[in-house]
């Protein structure tokens, strides 16, 4: 079983890094949906199907299909730059390593970490997270219906192509 | 079941290569993708706490996590519009070359 943790975690760190450290675009994107499948994968043996499910119809389906089409409508211009990363790369590394060693120290210090988990699965069926979003939940599945209907007139709005000369 | 350590590992790992991606990229799109790698350290986070947490029956983590990725979901289609909209007046996708509204 850890072992099975511990293949799905090199794939998602694999496809991360590749995303943020190759060359051309198309393989990013790629890349960054193999990271967004092991991520399902992890989720599924957490016992939460509904929201492995949820992040492969998402974030495989719907983002990494998005990102795909940007870079199609954002052909990089004639006089390519050869330099991928920006001047100050190093400090940008830097403070993301740095980042990542005081999450690092404060798990590895913390006694939460220690404490032996419960080994029954709990129960948590589409019927049950349903039940708890028509409940406890409601105004924020509002609210967030809400946002999702303002976030797609607002990208087709802004992504609309004008005109020629209202410009 | 992975542990809980395990979880918390992997997440500051995957967080930590999402915010180099988003700092040092000079594509925005790659910053996007570095965002959204940031925002599912974050749920596996959630979803971590929850399986190893006290009361797993109140399913807060996945209730929250649903909700998160239904965010970042119109974060990202936002984003990449405002993308595209940048692009077609400055020809690049490289922030740097926003600067425009520098001050």
């Amino acid at each position: 079983m850890r072992a099975a943790f511990f293949i799905l975690a090199v794939v998602t760190l694999i496809g991360a890094v590749g995303a943020i450290a190759l060359r051309r675009l198309i393989h990013c994107a790629l890349s960054a949906a193999l990271a967004f499948a092991g991520l399902a994968g992890i989720y599924l043996m957490l016992g939460a199907e509904f929201v492995s499910f949820a992040q492969v119809l998402v974030y495989l389906g719907a983002v990494a299909v998005l990102i795909v089409f940007a870079i199609l409508l954002t052909p990089p211009a004639a006089e390519t730059r050869a330099q991928p990363f920006c001047k100050p790369c190093l400090l940008g590394l830097g403070v993301a390593v740095l980042v990542f060693g005081v999450v690092w120290s404060s798990v590895l210090a913390s006694s939460v970490v220690w404490r032996p988990a419960a080994t029954a699965v709990p129960a948590s069926s589409a019927k049950l997270i349903g039940r708890a979003l028509m409940t406890d939940a409601v105004l924020p599945l509002e609210v967030l219906g809400l946002l999702l209907t303002a976030a797609l007139i607002g990208a087709v709005v802004l992504a609309w192509r004008e005109k020629e000369g209202s410009d | 079941m992975p542990s809980l350590q395990d979880c918390l590992v992997l997440s500051a790992l995957l967080f930590a290569v999402g915010l180099a991606g988003a700092l040092a990229r000079r594509n925005a799109i790659i910053v996007l993708i570095g965002i959204e790698l940031m925002l599912n350290a974050a749920n596996l986070n959630f979803l971590a706490f929850w399986r190893h947490g006290p009361h797993p029956e109140a399913l807060t983590g996945v209730v929250f996590t649903l909700f998160s990725i239904g965010v970042a979901a119109a974060e990202t289609a936002v984003g990449l519009a405002l993308i595209i909209a940048v692009y077609r007046h400055t020809r690049s996708t490289d922030p740097e070359d926003w600067q425009r509204l520098k001050g």
